[in-house]
């Protein structure tokens, strides 16, 4: 991927979603579950998305799609924004999502194949029903689905086939984005890395372009050539993959990395864990300032103050901290 | 002796479409104070096992063979007189979502005394003290606060606390951990497994860690069995099966995890799906997905082999040489092969 052009197929800038939240009879509160989060996307990369639930990285991916629509901010694909409903309509016929959970996400009353066509149907993408057939044989097979299948209804397969049916059905509308949004989560480790490898021949095949949202930091790291870290609608940190790990800068990215139980015992008993205090405080009430202030070593009066704000630190790193040179 | 040994436990499930053999013939001893991890996939019989020792199985689920040995006595068909001494007090469990090991309608403070006060002789207030002491031991800050609230006024890595707190109060010698981590985040998870490590060193417990996260078993587990289908395919310690896996599926499982070496690189998944439990093949329940399997693996099961003295594994590919040049022949119907 290093021969990507450096033009972005998605920008999002200052991005803001806030649900209202009730608290009393009269009484809303906003929840920022993204509070101005601001990154791109470049063609043919996957970045990944990481943070502890609640952190708001499903909020984005959603948003990024207009499946929310966003309090705030703007959402720019390949160069032009989306804002209109006309605009979405034909964005939804180039980025598509995938979903955690393979037994909700399936509508158990419609075959697989009418699963696979709907969006086909929505679009208008065939002109006789022997196309629509012809396409959803063929997105089967891309995704090593048997294709004698087509006519079987969801509950019928596992959940490792499940998931790939949703990633068939999100691959309908020959879609250049696709947000990911925990795909193997729910999956068994050895299905689990079926369905990683499949992401990437398709990627290699067709194209594609990931948002891939997941806890799983080991998984992300696999799949991503950049990562960005969420905490508490923020982005904390955002670099290529390599980086993260190695040197991850922001005092949040260091716990979490550090907190990755490793598959090896030698490194597990070598390693030296940078302990995090205390839970992750309610959005509804999030600190002034940082949000990572409360749960922070090196936090100061500052953070209190000051919302740090999201800079290059260096080429291509970039990370949301006052003292980020002073404590590296 | 050693603390628990079982012996061909066998625990299967009678449902309307047959039997479930969800645990099939599994032996392991535990010895006092040790950490022994059992990894394995969804429906390998890693729950079931715990909950086999536990007797706290599905009105369908039955232990059907076997024996579990606690500090030499009997447990199967012991009654539930004696479970009832054997839980919470001897043997204790924490599950995996900390919500459905609290009762919503009680204080903390209530839960924990419970057990406290069904199995130790103390009285209320010493059993509140202990429950307090619990609770600072789980380094839960304001105890004596906490033990007036109810769980949902707690977060999900203080309700896990709590219920370890629960789990430990009667000092038990056993703690079953059936995935105690999983639903929650890496720094919160992070926190738990040192809690009970420290724990663990601190009070001398043997710990049963059930999880599929080879990352955790590999932090925390002195040994690790890994199951397949109810059946162990391998045992010992944590670093012969992490460096010297000697089963088909345990050296599948550990090509199927990314890891430093495999970033930007394919992963070697194992092919296929797990095998349906209603209808066991005759062999090694492995043998339709490995990719080394031979004649004999498709007939007959692999008895647990002894490798070293702290290895087994039950995998034919272990003795292939004695197979091929005839020195072995593992069974009498074989014999005309």
């Amino acid at each position: 991927m290093s021969e990507m052009t450096r033009k972005p197929l998605v920008e999002v800038k200052d991005l803001k979603k806030y649900f209202d939240i009730n608290v009393g009879m009269f009484k809303t509160l906003p929840l920022k579950a993204v509070d101005g989060v601001s990154f791109d996307i470049y063609r043919g990369e996957t970045v990944g998305l990481v943070g502890e639930s609640g952190c708001g990285k499903t909020t984005v991916g959603r948003t990024l799609l207009h499946l929310y629509t966003p309090t705030s901010g703007q959402i720019i694909y390949d160069g032009k924004e989306i804002k209109t409903s006309a605009d979405i309509h034909e964005f939804r016929k180039k980025a598509t999502m995938v979903f955690q959970d393979p037994y909700s996400s399936l509508n158990p009353r419609m075959t697989v194949s009418d699963i696979i066509a709907e969006p086909l149907d929505i679009h208008k993408m065939y002109s006789s029903p022997e196309e629509r057939r012809q396409k959803v044989l063929e997105l089967m097979e891309h995704v090593g689905l048997n294709s004698e299948h087509a006519s079987r209804y969801a509950h019928e397969f596992s959940g490792g086939q499940r998931q790939r049916i949703g990633i068939a059905r999100s691959l309908a509308v020959n879609p250049e984005f696709i947000v990911c949004d925990e795909p193997v989560s729910a999956l068994d480790v050895s299905i689990q890395a079926q369905v990683i490898n499949m992401f990437g021949e398709l990627q290699d095949k067709l194209g594609l372009t990931y948002l891939f949202i997941a806890h799983d930091l080991l998984v992300v790291r696999h799949i991503s050539s950049r990562i960005a870290v969420m905490y508490l609608g923020k982005m904390v940190e955002l670099t290529s993959a390599a980086e993260i790990y190695e040197r991850p800068l922001h005092p949040y990215s260091k716990a979490l990395m550090s907190a990755v139980p490793m598959p090896d015992p030698k490194i597990a008993r070598e390693s030296h864990r940078i302990p995090l205090s205390g839970d992750i405080p309610s959005p509804l009430h999030a600190p002034s300032g940082c949000p990572f202030r409360t749960r922070c070593a090196y936090a100061c009066e500052r953070c209190a103050m000051e919302v740090p704000e999201f800079r290059e630190i260096e080429k291509d790193h970039f990370v949301a901290c006052h003292r980020v040179e002073e404590i590296n | 002796m050693a603390l628990l040994e079982i012996n061909d436990l066998r625990t299967s499930f009678f449902t309307d479409a047959g039997e479930v053999k969800a645990v099939n013939g599994i032996s392991f001893q535990l010895d006092h104070g040790k950490v022994l991890g059992i990894v394995g996939e969804s429906g390998s019989g890693k729950s079931v096992t715990a909950y086999s020792i536990m007797q706290i199985l599905a009105s369908t689920g039955k232990i059907v063979g076997g024996s579990i040995k606690l500090d030499g006595q009997e447990l199967v068909n012991a009654g539930e007189k004696t479970m009832r001494k054997v839980r919470g007090n001897k043997v204790s469990i924490i599950f995996q979502d900390p919500m459905t090991s609290l009762n919503p309608t009680h204080t903390i403070g209530h839960q924990i005394m419970e057990s406290i006060l069904l199995h130790t002789g103390r009285n209320k207030k010493q059993a509140y003290e202990r429950a307090v002491e619990m609770l600072r031991l789980v380094n839960i800050n304001e105890p004596e606060k906490r033990m007036k609230q109810y769980p949902h006024e707690l977060s999900g890595g203080m309700r896990q606390r709590v219920v370890i707190a629960m789990a430990l109060a009667c000092e038990p010698d056993i703690l079953i951990a059936d995935e105690p981590t999983t639903a929650l985040d890496v720094t919160i998870q992070a926190q738990i497994l040192d809690l009970m490590s420290s724990l663990q060193k601190e009070l001398g417990m043997a710990i049963i860690m059930i999880t599929h996260d080879l990352g955790v078993v590999a932090q925390m587990c002195d040994e690790v069995i890994v199951m397949y289908a109810g059946s162990i395919c391998e045992q010992g310690t944590a670093d012969e099966i992490f460096y010297n896996p000697r089963h088909e599926y345990t050296k599948g499982l550990m090509r199927s995890i990314p890891t430093a070496g495999t970033f930007g690189q394919r992963l070697s998944p194992i092919a296929g799906t797990p095998i349906d439990l209603l209808n066991l093949p005759a062999g090694c329940p492995f043998a339709p997905r490995c990719d080394a399997a031979m004649k004999i693996c498709i007939k007959q099961k692999a008895d647990r082999m002894i490798l070293n003295d702290c290895h087994y594994a039950a995998c034919w590919l272990n003795v292939k040489d004695k197979i091929e040049s005839g020195e072995l022949s593992p069974a009498k119907e074989d014999s005309n092969e």
